[in-house]
């Protein structure tokens, strides 16, 4: 128990780390003391001082919210389906939020976030319902396979329908393609601001979840048996996910593989019992949104790769290898 | 011995007919594709022009600009339908279609690539496309490869490297410049438009060779859809089987999607539309329900809109098979079919 | 009618991911009887008997029909002569009983597949063996359980091989489909002499329909033989761990397994 105490300690320990790394590196090469500065005693006339505050404190923040938003939602999305490999990008639950933000924007104009917000949440609610009751059919059961492709299903629809709107709309699809590939640039903090109610109520909603997974875990009939209302907590884990999910995609677009790959990490610490998986993928996702992030400005330099292409770029391999190593119930 | 007669005439009977009412829709839109349109001919004008005795007029509208786009769309949908429909057969699960596994998203990353980035247009575009398909089947199979391959790791795998894909894309997309990422869109979405007899002869040669590689091979898939355990107690060599079976339907998949772009949802609905046609997994049905299907909505696609706008072939499909998609596997029953 | 064919391991050693199921095993299956394999979970029977199907590749030693060794046989020869019936088979969707049993006559069609008339009595004469005949057009999947594994049968039986192997036919079945289904295996060995290795689990029915009894523990064969000599108090508590009386079975005579437990002890 205290060992997972402390990693959670070490973890919070290791935030720090990041964010600090996040307002010290990047394609502009800045001092630490002026880093230090521009936070503590800013000075409005230097460019430094006007890149970190303007630029990459807002996108460590978003990375850290949207990535903390993931990896918590991914957990909770294990835990409801009891699929290894479920992730809102895969399942379709981003495609959902990215097709209503579309329409938003398309045939509402809206271009503020706070305002295509409500049309992500609205996404993200209709992509889960649709996945889940494709991927289990008649008979009325998922299973990881079917329920992963279900997701894929969906994704190409829902894929399908953005491609139509952008193709007869250029303004369109020029917002849009930047903001579909993850990108923690380009927004500003006021729409943090907005969604952070959202995310909060997200994460508490996610702590009371977290023990009625551990119950589904057994099985729908053992669950029952056990006193759980299953449906209950069926309900009360997709509204998680689907707030989660919706501010995530809100505030960095559609980003795949950060809702697989945190769980996983995280289990090998600490074990099966979800509250504590989703405790730590809450930090564990924040640290790998913000460090992919970080990636991106490093390695093509003096350009920058989004955030979201570096998950899905390190994020496909360790699906594969989950997918060799283990096996994932056929049935 | 009557029983067992009586039982397969019927069921080759509910086949024959279902594959003649297939052709028979089939040739109606060729005429009407031949026919209609913003210079319409008549009937016995049309079958004068395809006998070789037309006027000069007739002949180009027809067999330089019509024809070559019919017989496109007929090669593109028997194409991407058999691939669908052995997908389907091989992976053991009709959710299973190379649009979902990242094949023909390899296709479409290739084929963006060579447009934004070298510039490039027509076939080279196209030899792309095909080499990108290829590549990204051959990882998807390598990768999944443990012991010998298994259905679900293959579309696991395959499913992973689509999103992979798809970043990837994103990244040539948002680099492009707005409007040469819109001609990139129109790519991606599938189009028959402007094709040439250079165009369809290069199909034509590729389908020519692989639907024939298809029907030596369907009497092994008959037998791996018994499982592997049975299939190799009755003599069958599964793996060299399979991965056969699996190199013609990319290649397939490959030639489809280089010679017209990715036509959404082809290869996916096909089998499952067959299936409830004629029950059991049906190669003939399938081939002509894409036929059918891509060659009604290039004639959807080019009439829906007035003033000769033309609608994208994709779009047509995508909007007719994506509600049809989910609906199917929505109602398709858990057991027994995954 | 059917010459006999043999069937033998050799030093044979199996193994799944690197660990050694059986080890250096050497068995002889009578040709012409009913062969049945017993033992507890996970002691290696199945493994046995896909090794002796040629699923499994031996990590050493060697399988042999008729003295040569299995994996030298071209595929559909080695099916003309040895059928399976493996543990979990799948039927496609929608496919019926004549079709299924039709897929039997693949070991003895060319590439070019077309059924003949000698194909068409085959199938035939499978469904009347296993009284499938007003089946034929039924939809497999809609069928109980007994009637499922009577047509999987007839599959195999369609293939008319010499030898045929069962993985655990009666595992899923009701009492009254288990008997059903070992006195159809045992009418075959009888009218056709085909020699017939099987998996159970049921010691008593194995006891009841064996010819030759092989029992199995941790991977090696605990004893061999007549039900008479093998089924003893000795061997049930070397293979399964348990106490218990043996008796004759009061129908047939072979030796019935009556087992002793913590509340049910004996006088």
């Amino acid at each position: 128990m205290t060992r997972r105490t402390l990693g959670l300690v070490v973890l919070a320990i290791a935030v720090l780390a990041v964010v600090f790394v996040s307002l010290a590196f990047g394609t502009r090469q800045i001092s630490l003391d002026a880093v230090f500065a521009a936070i503590i005693d800013p000075d409005l006339s230097n460019n430094d001082h006007a890149v970190v505050r303007d630029l990459r404190v807002p996108r460590t923040v978003i990375g850290l919210l949207a990535g903390a938003a993931l990896g918590v939602a991914g957990g909770i999305m294990q835990g409801l389906t009891r699929n290894p490999l479920a992730d809102p990008g895969l399942l379709g639950v981003n495609a959902g939020a990215s097709l209503f933000v579309v329409l938003g924007i398309t045939f509402f104009g809206i271009t503020a976030a706070t305002g295509y917000v409500w049309f992500a949440f609205a996404g993200a609610a209709v992509a889960t319902v649709v996945v889940y009751a494709v991927g289990a059919g008649r008979g009325g059961h998922a299973t990881p396979v079917t329920l992963t492709l279900a997701g894929a299903a969906v994704t190409a629809v829902l894929t399908s329908i953005i491609t139509l709107v952008l193709l007869s709309n250029l303004e369109t699809l020029n917002q849009y393609r930047f903001w579909s590939v993850g990108s923690l640039v380009g927004r500003d903090l006021s729409t943090v601001v907005v969604l952070l109610p959202f995310l909060i109520a997200g994460f508490a909603l996610a702590a009371v979840v977290a023990r009625m997974l551990n119950v589904l875990a057994l099985g729908d009939d053992v669950a029952r048996g056990l006193g759980q209302n299953v449906s209950l907590a069926r309900v009360l884990a997709a509204v998680a996910i689907v707030i989660l999910c919706g501010g995530a995609t809100s505030i960095a677009g559609p980003i795949v593989f950060v809702g697989l790959v945190v769980p996983h990490i995280v289990r090998r610490f600490t074990g099966p019992d979800y509250r504590w998986v989703l405790a730590y993928s809450f930090f564990v996702g924040a640290i790998l949104l913000v460090l992919a992030d970080v990636v991106g400005r490093l390695i093509v330099q003096p350009t920058e790769l989004e955030a979201g292409i570096v998950v899905a770029f390190l994020g496909a391999p360790v699906m594969i290898a989950l997918v060799r190593r283990s096996k994932v119930g056929v049935l | 011995m009557s029983a067992l007669v009586a039982a397969r005439a019927v069921r080759r009977s509910r086949a024959r007919l279902v594959t003649i009412v297939l052709l028979g829709a089939v040739l109606v839109i060729a005429a009407l594709s031949l026919a209609v349109g913003a210079y319409s001919v008549s009937l016995p004008d049309l079958l004068a022009t395809l006998a070789g005795q037309g006027n000069s007029k007739n002949e180009f509208i027809v067999l330089r600009l019509r024809l070559p786009r019919l017989t496109m769309a007929v090669l593109a949908g028997l194409a991407f339908a058999l691939a669908g429909a052995l997908f389907q057969a091989l992976l053991g699960n009709p959710l299973a279609s190379p649009d979902l596994i990242g094949i023909t998203g390899g296709a479409s990353v290739a084929a963006v690539f060579a447009i934004l980035v070298l510039g490039l247009s027509g076939f080279a575009v196209s030899g792309f496309a095909f080499v990108g398909a290829l590549v990204v089947a051959s990882t998807i199979y390598l990768l999944s490869w443990r012991q010998g391959i298994a259905g679900y790791r293959f579309v696991l795998v395959g499913i992973g490297i689509a999103f992979m894909v798809q970043a990837a894309l994103g990244y040539l997309l948002t680099r492009a410049d707005v409007r040469d990422a819109q001609g990139a869109l129109v790519w991606m979405v599938g189009s028959l438009s402007g094709t040439l007899w250079t165009e369809v002869a290069v199909a034509a040669i590729s389908v020519g060779v692989l639907v024939p590689a298809v029907i030596v091979l369907a009497p092994k898939l008959r037998m791996l859809q018994l499982g592997d355990d049975t299939a190799r107690g009755l003599g069958v060599r599964v793996d060299l089987s399979r991965v056969l079976l699996l190199a013609v339907a990319v290649a397939l998949a490959a030639v489809a999607t280089a010679s017209v772009g990715p036509i959404a949802f082809v290869a996916f609905v096909a089998g499952p539309i067959a299936r409830r046609l004629v029950p059991g997994t049906s190669l003939v049905p399938s081939a002509l329900v894409g036929v059918l299907l891509v060659s009604t909505a290039d004639f959807v696609s080019q009439h829906l809109l007035p003033g000769g706008v033309q609608v994208p072939v994709g779009i047509i499909t995508g909007a007719i098979g994506a509600p049809y998609l989910l609906w199917l596997l929505a109602t398709r029953r858990s057991r027994g079919e995954a | 009618m059917t010459e006999s064919h043999t069937l033998t391991a050799r030093e044979l050693s199996l193994a799944y991911d690197g660990a050694d199921i059986i080890d250096h095993l050497d068995v002889s299956i009578p040709p012409g009887s009913i062969t049945v394999i017993v033992g507890a979970n996970a002691c290696g029977k199945s493994t046995l008997l896909r090794g002796l199907a040629r699923l499994m590749k031996p990590r050493v030693g060697r399988v042999e029909v008729d003295g040569r060794d299995i994996h030298s046989y071209p595929s559909k020869q080695l099916a003309r002569l040895v059928g399976l019936l493996p543990q979990h088979p799948v039927a496609p969707a929608g496919i019926t009983v004549a079709d299924l049993v039709a897929r039997g006559r693949y070991p003895h069609q060319g590439w070019f597949a077309r059924g003949t008339a000698a194909d068409d009595a085959a199938i035939a004469h499978a469904l009347e063996q296993t009284s499938t005949t007003e089946l034929a057009g039924r939809a497999v999947e809609e069928l109980s359980g007994g009637q499922r594994q009577r047509v999987w049968i007839a599959m195999a039986l369609a293939q008319e091989p010499e030898i045929l192997l069962l993985d655990e036919p009666t595992t899923f079945l009701d009492v009254t489909h288990q008997v059903e289904v070992l006195d159809l295996l045992m009418h075959l060995n009888k009218e056709r002499g085909t020699t017939v290795v099987m998996v159970l689990h049921d010691l008593n029915l194995a006891a009841r329909y064996a010819d030759h009894l092989i029992v199995m523990a941790k991977g090696a064969i605990v004893a061999s033989g007549a039900p008479d000599e093998v089924i003893t108090v000795e061997t049930v508590r070397a293979a399964f761990d348990l106490e218990s009386v043996v008796i004759a079975d009061p129908v047939c005579g072979s030796p019935m397994v009556v087992p002793i437990g913590r509340f049910h002890q004996l006088g």
